[in-house]
C-alpha cells in the first residue's frame, strides 16, 4: 500500500490547491484567440487557451461556455487570469466569474480599442501577473486536497484487464483518503449502464445516472444517428486493438472506478463537484479533448488516462499521466507513457503495484514533475458544444 | 511463474484476451483466468494479434459472447474453440 499521503502543491485563495501555477490568457470567443495568442507570444509564463467557440450560443449551450470558461479561469492550477473578448458585458461575466476564487483576473475588450492596444494593456497586466505568480510558493499539502479525474482513450482490451484497473485500485486507495474523483464518458458505458447505475452511492443518485445515460441516448446518439453507432464506438483503434462492440468497451471503461468505491452524484458538464469528498460521475462525451477540458473547468487538477493503443492527449492546464500496459504501446510510442503496467500482463506486476506505481507518479506530478504530454508541447483545449448556435 | 499467453477476465466467459505479440496458428496457449488465477492451455488455430479474442469454446450464429462475466454481443458467424472472435464474427446487440 503506497503511503505517500502529501505532495508540494500551491494553496490558492479559496483554500483549494493547484498543482500548476499557470498565467492563463482566456479568449471569451473565436475572434479573440489573435489577441490572445499575441499577449502570450509577448510575456514569456503565460499560456494562450484558443479555443473554437464563444459567439451566438444561447440557454444551455451558452450556459454550459461560461461555465467551462470560468471553470478553467478558476482552477486552482491558474494562478492569475487575463480575459480578453471582444465585447465588455460577457468579458466581465467571465472575469466576475472567475474573480469568486479571490485570484488575480483582469479582462479587456477589443471593440472601441482594436487588437493592438488591447494586446499592449492585456500584455502590460499579464506581465504584473507573472511576476506576482513567481512569487507562489509550493507548499506540503495533504494528498486529499489533490482532484483527480480519469477518462481512457484509445483502449483495446489491455486497457479492461490492466490500465483501467490500476486507475481503479488507486481510486480505491485514495478516495478513502478525502480526494475528489470524477470519470464520464455517457456514451461509453452503453451496455454496462445497468453496472454502473449499481456504483451509485444511493438509488436516488443511481436513478439520476440512468436518467442522464438515456437523455444522451435519445437526445445525442438516437436524434442523430445516420446508422449503427458502429462505425464510431468502438472507434478504429479500438478495434486495431481487438475491442469488438460497444458493450465490451464499457465493462473495460467501468473499470476506472475501482471494486469499491461509489460514486455520490451525477455532474452536468463541466460542473464543479459540491458534495464534498468522493468519487462523481460526469455527463461527458467520450472524446478524449471534450471530456478532459470538462473535468478541468470542473476543478480537477490532476488527470490518469489509461489508454491501448496509445492515445497521445494532453491539456493546456491539466497535467494527464499516461499509463498503459500494451507491450507494443510501449515499444512503439514510449514517449507519450508516464505508467508503464505491462507487467501486470506477464503477472509480474500485481494491481495493488501497480495502483501504489500510479499513485506515486500523481505525487511526483503533482509536486511538479512535467507528464510525458506536458514535455511534448499537447494542449488540446477544447470546448463542448450541445447545439447550433443562433 | 509461467507468463501466459491468454488471459480470461472470469470464469463464465467464452472468449479470452490474448497478451503476447506473435501469436501464430498452432501455438498452444498458457491461459490464466484473473478472478481465480486458475489455469489452463488451449491450442490457437489462427495467428492472433495482441488484445484479440480466441473463443474458449464452439459457439453458433445468435450465441451471447460473455466477458467480464457479462453479455459483450452476439456471434454473427461460427466460430470454432481456439478460433479469433473480433468484428467479423461478434456484433453489438445495443445502438
Amino acid at each position: 500500500m503506497s503511503t505517500q499521503n502529501t505532495f508540494m502543491g500551491y494553496r490558492r485563495e479559496n483554500g483549494r490547491v493547484g498543482v500548476r501555477n499557470y498565467v492563463a490568457i482566456l479568449p471569451l470567443d473565436d475572434i479573440s484567440n489573435a489577441a490572445c495568442e499575441a499577449v502570450a507570444n509577448n510575456i514569456q509564463g503565460t499560456i494562450a487557451l484558443p479555443h473554437a467557440y464563444g459567439r451566438l450560443q444561447f440557454g444551455e449551450d451558452l450556459d454550459l461556455h461560461f461555465r467551462t470558461m470560468i471553470g478553467t479561469g478558476a482552477n486552482p492550477n491558474v494562478a492569475a487570469c487575463v480575459v480578453i473578448g471582444i465585447e465588455p458585458i460577457w468579458t466581465q461575466q467571465v472575469v466576475d466569474g472567475i474573480a469568486a476564487t479571490g485570484k488575480p483576473v483582469a479582462g479587456f475588450a477589443i471593440e472601441k480599442n482594436g487588437d493592438i492596444s488591447t494586446i499592449a494593456d492585456a500584455s502590460r497586466k499579464a506581465k504584473e501577473f507573472v511576476h506576482w505568480a513567481t512569487e507562489r510558493q509550493r507548499e506540503e499539502c495533504d494528498i486529499a486536497d489533490l482532484w483527480i479525474s480519469t477518462k481512457c482513450g484509445e483502449s483495446d482490451t489491455t486497457s479492461g484487464i490492466a490500465s483501467n484497473p490500476t486507475v481503479g485500485n488507486m481510486y480505491d486507495k485514495l478516495i478513502p483518503k478525502g480526494i475528489c474523483g470524477v470519470f464520464g464518458e455517457t456514451s461509453e458505458l452503453t451496455g454496462a449502464e445497468h453496472l454502473c447505475a449499481k456504483r451509485a452511492a444511493t438509488p436516488e443518485v443511481g436513478e439520476k445516472f440512468m436518467r442522464t445515460f438515456q437523455a444522451y441516448q435519445d437526445d445525442v446518439i438516437e436524434a442523430h444517428k445516420t446508422t449503427d453507432l458502429s462505425d464510431s464506438q468502438p472507434t478504429k483503434g479500438n478495434i486495431e486493438g481487438g475491442l469488438s462492440t460497444i458493450e465490451e468497451k464499457a465493462f473495460g471503461n467501468l473499470e476506472k472506478i475501482g471494486k469499491h468505491v461509489a460514486y455520490i452524484d451525477v455532474l452536468g458538464p463541466a460542473e464543479e463537484p459540491a458534495k464534498g469528498p468522493g468519487l462523481y460521475f460526469m455527463d461527458s462525451s467520450s472524446a478524449a479533448a471534450e471530456c478532459v477540458t470538462l473535468m478541468a473547468a470542473s476543478g480537477f487538477v490532476v488527470h490518469a488516462f489509461p489508454t491501448g493503443q496509445g492515445n497521445i492527449i494532453g491539456n493546456p492546464i491539466l497535467p494527464v499521466i499516461k499509463i498503459t500496459a500494451n507491450p507494443r504501446t510501449m515499444r512503439t510510442m514510449s514517449e507519450h507513457i508516464d505508467v508503464d503496467v505491462t507487467g501486470i500482463l506477464t503477472r509480474e506486476l500485481t494491481l495493488d503495484q501497480a495502483g501504489d506505481k500510479l499513485i506515486d507518479m500523481i505525487v511526483k506530478t503533482s509536486s511538479g514533475r512535467m507528464t510525458a504530454a506536458e514535455a511534448l508541447g499537447h494542449k488540446e483545449f477544447v470546448m463542448t458544444k450541445l447545439y447550433r448556435s443562433a | 511463474m509461467a507468463v501466459p499467453q491468454l488471459l480470461v477476465h472470469d470464469k463464465r466467459d467464452n472468449v479470452g484476451v490474448v497478451v503476447v505479440e506473435n501469436l501464430q496458428a498452432g501455438d498452444e496457449m498458457y491461459c490464466i483466468v484473473t478472478e481465480d488465477d486458475s489455469n489452463f492451455t488451449l491450442r490457437v488455430k489462427q495467428d492472433v494479434p495482441i488484445g484479440h479474442k480466441v473463443a474458449l469454446t464452439d459457439l453458433k450464429e445468435g450465441d451471447t459472447i460473455v466477458k467480464y462475466g457479462e453479455d459483450i454481443g452476439r456471434v454473427i458467424a461460427p466460430v470454432a474453440t481456439g478460433e479469433h472472435v473480433h468484428v467479423h464474427n461478434l456484433k453489438t446487440k445495443r445502438w
